[in-house]
């Protein structure tokens, strides 16, 4: 599902730098990423994304290099195969909470917002609770909330790969759980992989596999579901 | 195409004071120098439509524009005045029907216009209401002072005294109204119009008072020299020409030398007009004759130089204001920086990004020309008559 080999990446400025030498992760896998600030998990992820691109190596989604590709053609990849949960939700303040959730339809002419995705983005918000909000606006959202919101945002095209940036970094007990139940759920009944930066120790039974960032210092790397 | 639409008007819609300003703002750049080229226009067509169907103008040398103004508009200041013997001079010479005016004395705030009812034939005026005015103390009153004013056949209206600290002044007459003209949408629906003894009266050159023979005024004649007769102030004076004091209202002195203001000749043909010109063209003559029509082209065509300098400066201020507009796109895209670069991590179309920005600005823009070309529209239909007031007052 996921391959990266021989990835070497840096920043412009700065000394960080990450290699990857060979990373493997299988589709349907559950995978937690973990290290200390500033080890390289957001960078990993937004490797994987196809938003970040290295200085050298390969990495490849669902098949594709991803890395071979163009600007253009790594976004219309990552808006059809790829859902993002973003640390800090990342939502649209002036947009009502259903239209955050149908943004990735409103943002490319490749995908086609219609009745059944808008019948699709309903059925995601009554699934984490938050269907009678549909027409507020994010900002009059608890946090919760909004992170529940980003998550439909995220699942609304039915990605193949879902990658979460310590989705549940500032929630509460109870709605962390919530959220990563709907994420564990929505893996395994659309097989989809599911790879989470966390900083919750506690969490890393729920995953069948655990990513350290310290080991990238200098092993290779290979996690299968 | 629609989300893209909906994405902007969102935006604009949640940031709304932000849009409003910068619609206003475009609204202004838009509207300011179309607005103006309007009603200059329109003024412009006005004064000279009203110019154009005055032929002639007689009066006393001076400021061609203001003798202009006063005898067209009855809004300018009292130009030199000229007398009466002119209007006789040119009825007289039998080559153009004469007009007298008489534009210097004000009832409530409208001009009042002392004239004869060949005026009325002459503007095409017509009655609405009431008859024309017959007997001194009698006005017909334009449609907009009857309005504004409450005023119909019957009522009564008194002149303003020209100066109120003027303690030794004519006193204020109270006319009759007789008549109420139609609406012809010009000067005229906002005068007050009366024969042109009845200013003279206003101004004290013809007065009623007590019966000097009387034994009741006996008290305040001072010495009486066979038909001069002096009298002191206990005399009583009449301020309302009513049918029973009417007769006892008189002259003194030749009305040749009457004041007026100006005279409107109206030519029997264009020959008569060309001959009736000649005669004022000697550096002698008292009076001088002018063609309305030329002198308002000639002041247009400073109020249009002017307009030209206006405008320029809109224009720079205009172009001041988009630069100050487009700074403030250019630096919300930079406070935006992170909702854009979401859009884009998600996998959105750079293009289609670039098109919700520009239909923002498009929509702002749209929205601040249409309010302009609406508010231009309005000004078309309403601002014009109100603007020359101003600019005549």
């Amino acid at each position: 599902m996921i391959r990266i080999n021989d990835l070497q990446f840096g920043y412009r400025e700065g000394d960080f730098s990450l290699r990857v030498a060979d990373l493997r992760i299988d589709k349907g896998a559950t995978v937690a990423v973990i290290g200390p600030s500033g080890s390289g998990k957001t960078t990993l992820l937004n490797l994987m994304a196809g938003i970040a691109l290295p200085r050298a190596g390969r990495v490849s989604t669902n098949g594709v290099e991803i890395t071979a590709l163009d600007d253009r053609a790594r976004r219309e990849f990552r808006i059809a195969n790829i859902g993002l949960v973003f640390q800090e939700f990342e939502l649209l303040e002036y947009l009502s909470v259903l239209d955050n959730i149908l943004l990735p339809y409103r943002i490319t002419p490749a995908l086609h917002l219609d009745r059944v995705v808008r019948e699709r983005a309903e059925d995601l918000a009554r699934q984490v609770g938050i269907a009678d909000k549909l027409v507020r606006l994010v900002k009059r959202l608890s946090h919760g909330e909004r992170q529940r919101v980003a998550v439909c945002r995220a699942l609304l095209t039915q990605p193949a790969l879902l990658l979460a940036d310590e989705p549940t970094g500032n929630l509460d007990p109870v709605n962390r759980d919530r959220v990563l139940d709907f994420l564990f759920d929505y893996s395994r009944s659309a097989g989809a992989t599911l790879v989470t930066v966390t900083h919750d120790r506690d969490l890393l039974g729920r995953f069948a596999s655990v990513i350290d960032m310290k080991s990238f210092q200098d092993l290779p790397e290979e996690v299968a579901s | 195409m629609r989300d893209v639409v909906y994405m902007a008007w969102r935006y604009l819609v949640y940031n709304r004071v932000k849009t409003t300003i910068l619609v206003l703002a475009i609204m202004l750049i838009v509207y300011l120098p179309a607005g103006l080229n309007v009603l200059v226009g329109q003024s412009a067509a006005r004064l000279t439509a009203r110019a154009g169907a005055t032929p002639l103008l007689v009066g006393a040398k001076g400021s061609a524009v203001e003798l202009t103004l006063n005898s067209l508009y009855f809004d300018s200041g009292t130009p030199e005045l000229a007398r009466y013997r002119e209007a006789e001079r040119i009825a007289e010479s039998r080559l153009a029907d004469a007009i007298p005016l008489y534009v210097r004395y004000r009832a409530r705030g409208y001009p009042i216009v002392g004239t004869n009812i060949d005026y009325f034939d002459f503007r095409r005026l017509r009655l609405a209401a009431g008859r024309s005015m017959a007997v001194l103390g009698e006005c017909v009153l334009g449609a907009a002072v009857a309005k504004d004013l409450g005023l119909e056949p019957g009522s009564s209206l008194v002149s303003s005294p020209e100066n109120v600290f003027d303690l030794a002044g004519v006193y204020p007459l109270k006319m009759h109204v007789t008549g109420v003209l139609a609406p012809s949408f010009g000067p005229d629906d906002r005068a007050v119009f009366v024969d042109i003894k009845t200013t003279w009266i206003i101004e004290g050159l013809g007065h009623g008072h007590q019966d000097l023979d009387e034994p009741a005024a006996a008290s305040g004649v001072l010495s009486r020299d066979g038909r001069r007769i002096t009298a002191n102030a206990s005399v009583v004076q009449y301020n309302e020409i009513t049918a029973e004091n009417l007769d006892s209202f008189h002259f003194h002195g030749d009305f040749g030398d009457y004041p007026i203001s100006a005279v409107l000749a109206v030519p029997r043909d264009d020959r008569a007009g060309v001959i009736l010109q000649g005669r004022y063209e000697n550096a002698d003559a008292p009076a001088q004759i002018l063609r309305p029509g030329i002198v308002i082209d000639d002041l247009l065509a400073t109020v249009l130089t002017i307009r030209s300098f206006v405008v320029a400066a809109m224009l720079i201020v205009g172009s001041g204001t988009l630069v100050t507009v487009a700074l403030v796109f250019l630096l919300s895209l930079r406070l935006r920086r992170r909702e854009l670069e979401t859009l884009l991590k998600i996998g959105g179309a750079r293009s289609r990004v670039a098109a919700v920005l520009c239909t923002e600005v498009v929509v702002v823009l749209v929205l601040g020309a249409v309010l302009a070309a609406g508010l231009t529209g309005v000004t078309r239909r309403l601002g014009a008559e109100a603007i020359q007031r101003f600019i005549l007052s």
